[in-house]
């Protein structure tokens, strides 16, 4: 067992570090007023090689892989949790190309992804059924000729503005048996359009809605994987980088939670002494610490297996045990970073309170803590 | 123009962002660097990037020296992640506790060892040391001219550099012949940030390292021993001066002002 990172690996580390601190950290309090994402940011991601991460090197990336794209999400996150999952979200944009896309979708899309061109996200949510995607999906897909046509609306689509392109699974069979496709989509074809937008409690900065499919003219050869195959590609998606990015998000979350605890704690004074001398306080910072560290433990460890190559079954439980567990140690550091820091803890000026609003957001985000649960109890019980 | 082999020396220093955690010994008088990162000398990231922007002008070579205990392998792997060529650490237990000079003869028989330079680039002076010493002391080792303090540089032609130097009292155009070694200043260039595909291409790129018996070095002239500099106190200055902050309208502040200064007949009989 080797619990130590890999030089290449704190490279990496600095270099999201940098980006973050040197070009976001400025831009948060403008992202909190406008909740837009400033437009430089991607430019200059893809300029760091950020957005090529798990892009193989042919077409231009890093193949880095998941641990190293968790760690770039994990220190972003840590000073824009919005900038976080808009980051992540472009990843699992396009993991379902490079594991599953045809030679001909790769060569089409994955330069323009490493390059910055293309800014991915992923639609299967609709707003008839979240946990129950295949239960609830309404939108469908029908052959044209060499096409396909796509109609339906996806909600809570994150990227909904930012990115030009998407894969979105569709119902593409009903009879005898419900059967699913999944579809990767440009902005160049006709009839896909950004919807309504979502105004969020916290993630501000990160464009979330809706994705309108109005007889969107899709190719035959921009399904992945294969028709029927739709369920698969969007669980690769998620299970392989969602699940995981929203767990990184909330590493960042509980970093950046502690480290305004601790400076707020050995710089407010009461009864002549910095409260850190309070044993109460001490206990609080204790416990944010140990979150941290058992969510990091939790998540490195998925990510270590998912680039071990570990079947999507098999993993799926690891992964949703360190998504459900970082996610809940992110709402607890954060709400306590809140108490710690006392009346100052609601005042925007000093970020903890929108640390908490950003935990919260990771809860529902690619799948509920209630979910997660049910995942892992799938490793024990058929239910 | 013509391919320049550029030599850069680079210092891995506490990281300055944990300064404030930075402790001294009262033994040994040294600084406790202990659980605080190391990073590049601030400086030594301009000297990093003023040599790799005058090799993407004109092709040409940058390799980085570091005369540095073996933990410092990542830092020098972090220039190779930046653009450098080779990096070239210089690592020995003989070479601990030596000062500017033993530093600079260490550095000096690293550079000798590994060739010829047209250009050697040192940041002006250390995060930690402050002294910027070891450049101009490397120079005259190496028996070539140098200019410290530079705050603007560009290749002029094969054998010249343009460059402004500035000192307190003014600013200089000077046209600089080579073999030429440069101290520079934070204002020379704003050094890029790491990379993705900076750290693929280190891959390929070796850190070299050398001990004492791999150089043309005397051993009487290194480390502590070699040292004609010994630190006799090293202490934490406690300032003494005290602020104090004039209130009232600008007028009545101006006034309080000029009492102070001795200015008013009020002030001058004080
Ligand atoms: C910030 C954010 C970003 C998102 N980004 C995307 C995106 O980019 N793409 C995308 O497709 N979707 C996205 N989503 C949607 C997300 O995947 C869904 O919100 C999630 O799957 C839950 O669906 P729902 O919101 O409809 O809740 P519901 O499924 O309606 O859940 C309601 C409640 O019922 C509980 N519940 C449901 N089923 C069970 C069960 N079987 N057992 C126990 N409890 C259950 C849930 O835990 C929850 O408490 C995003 C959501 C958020 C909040």
């Amino acid at each position: 067992m080797n619990f130590e990172f890999t030089a290449e690996q704190e490279l990496l580390k600095k270099a999201a570090r940098e980006v973050a601190e040197e070009v976001i950290a400025p831009r948060v309090e403008e992202m909190e007023k406008t909740k837009e994402l400033p437009e430089d940011f991607y430019p200059i991601m893809a300029e760091a090689g950020f957005t090529g991460i798990l892009v193989p090197e042919e077409y231009g990336g890093s193949n880095l892989g998941t641990l190293a794209a968790i760690l770039v999400v994990e220190e972003i996150s840590r000073v824009s949790a919005a900038l976080g999952t808009s980051f992540q979200v472009h990843c699992l944009g396009y993991l379902p190309l490079v594991r599953l896309g045809s030679p001909e979708l790769k060569a089409k899309y994955l330069p323009g992804v490493a390059a910055g061109q293309y800014i991915a996200t992923g639609a299967i949510t609709e707003a008839s059924g979240g946990s129950d995607p295949t239960g609830g999906m309404t939108t469908t897909a029908v052959r044209d000729g060499d096409d396909w046509i796509i109609n339906g609306r996806k909600c809570f689509i994150s990227n909904n503005k930012t990115a030009n392109c998407t894969w979105v699974t569709a119902v593409t069979k009903d009879q005898p048996k419900k059967e699913f496709t999944t579809f990767f989509v440009d902005k160049s074809m006709e009839g896909y359009k950004t919807g309504r937008m979502e105004s969020k409690a916290g993630f501000h900065g990160l464009d979330n809605g809706d994705l309108i499919f109005q007889n969107c003219r899709v190719p035959h050869s921009n399904i992945i994987l294969g028709e029927g195959k739709g369920i698969t590609v969007a669980m690769t998606s998620i299970g392989r980088m969602g699940r995981m990015g929203m767990a990184a998000v909330g590493l960042g979350v509980i970093k950046a939670s502690l480290d305004a605890a601790v400076k707020f704690a050995n710089e407010r004074v009461l009864y002549g002494k910095p409260i850190a001398h309070l044993q109460a306080v001490q206990f609080k910072i204790a416990e944010m610490t140990y979150l941290l560290e058992a969510s990091r433990l939790l998540v490195y460890r998925a990510a270590w297996m998912t680039d071990q190559n570990v079947p999507d079954k098999e993993l799926a439980p690891y992964v949703a045990m360190a998504k459900l567990y970082a996610t809940d140690a992110a709402i607890k550091a954060s709400d306590l970073a809140v108490e710690i820091l006392g009346g100052y803890g609601v005042v925007e000026e000093y970020h903890v309170e929108r640390y908490l609003r950003d935990a919260r957001m990771i809860w529902a985000a690619a799948g509920t803590g209630d979910i997660m649960k049910l995942t892992v109890a799938r490793m024990h019980l058929n239910g | 123009m013509r391919p320049l082999r550029i030599a850069v020396c680079v210092k891995p220093v506490p990281d300055p962002k944990e300064s404030n955690r930075l402790q001294i010994d009262p033994a040994t008088k040294t600084l406790v660097r202990k659980g605080i990162p190391l990073v590049i000398n601030p400086l030594d990231r301009h000297a990093l990037e003023a040599g790799i922007k005058l090799k993407e002008e004109a092709e040409g070579k940058v390799t980085v020296f570091s005369m540095a205990p073996p933990a410092a392998e990542q830092t020098l792997t972090e220039t190779l992640a930046m653009g450098a060529d080779e990096a070239v650490l210089l690592s020995d237990l003989r070479f601990a506790g030596g000062d500017t000079l033993a530093t600079a003869r260490v550095l000096a028989a690293g550079l000798k060892k590994m060739g010829e330079w047209d250009l050697i680039i040192c940041g002006a002076e250390s995060f930690d040391g402050g002294t910027a010493q070891v450049g101009p002391q490397l120079a005259v080792l190496l028996g070539i001219p140098w200019l410290t303090r530079v705050c603007q540089l560009k290749r002029e032609d094969d054998n010249h550099l343009l460059v402004t130097v500035e000192d307190e009292t003014e600013q200089r155009d000077l046209l600089a012949q080579l073999p030429l070694l440069i101290t520079v200043d934070s204002a020379v260039n704003q050094p890029r940030r790491l990379s993705l595909l900076g750290i693929l291409a280190a891959r390929k790129r070796k850190v070299i390292t050398f001990t004492a018996d791999d150089l043309p070095v005397d051993l009487a002239g290194i480390g502590l021993n070699g040292s004609p500099t010994q630190t006799r106190d090293l202490f934490t200055h406690e300032s003494t001066k005290k602020v104090e902050l004039l209130t009232g309208s600008p007028q009545q502040v101006a006034i309080q002002l000029l009492d102070k200064l001795g200015l008013t007949e009020k002030g001058a009989g004080q």
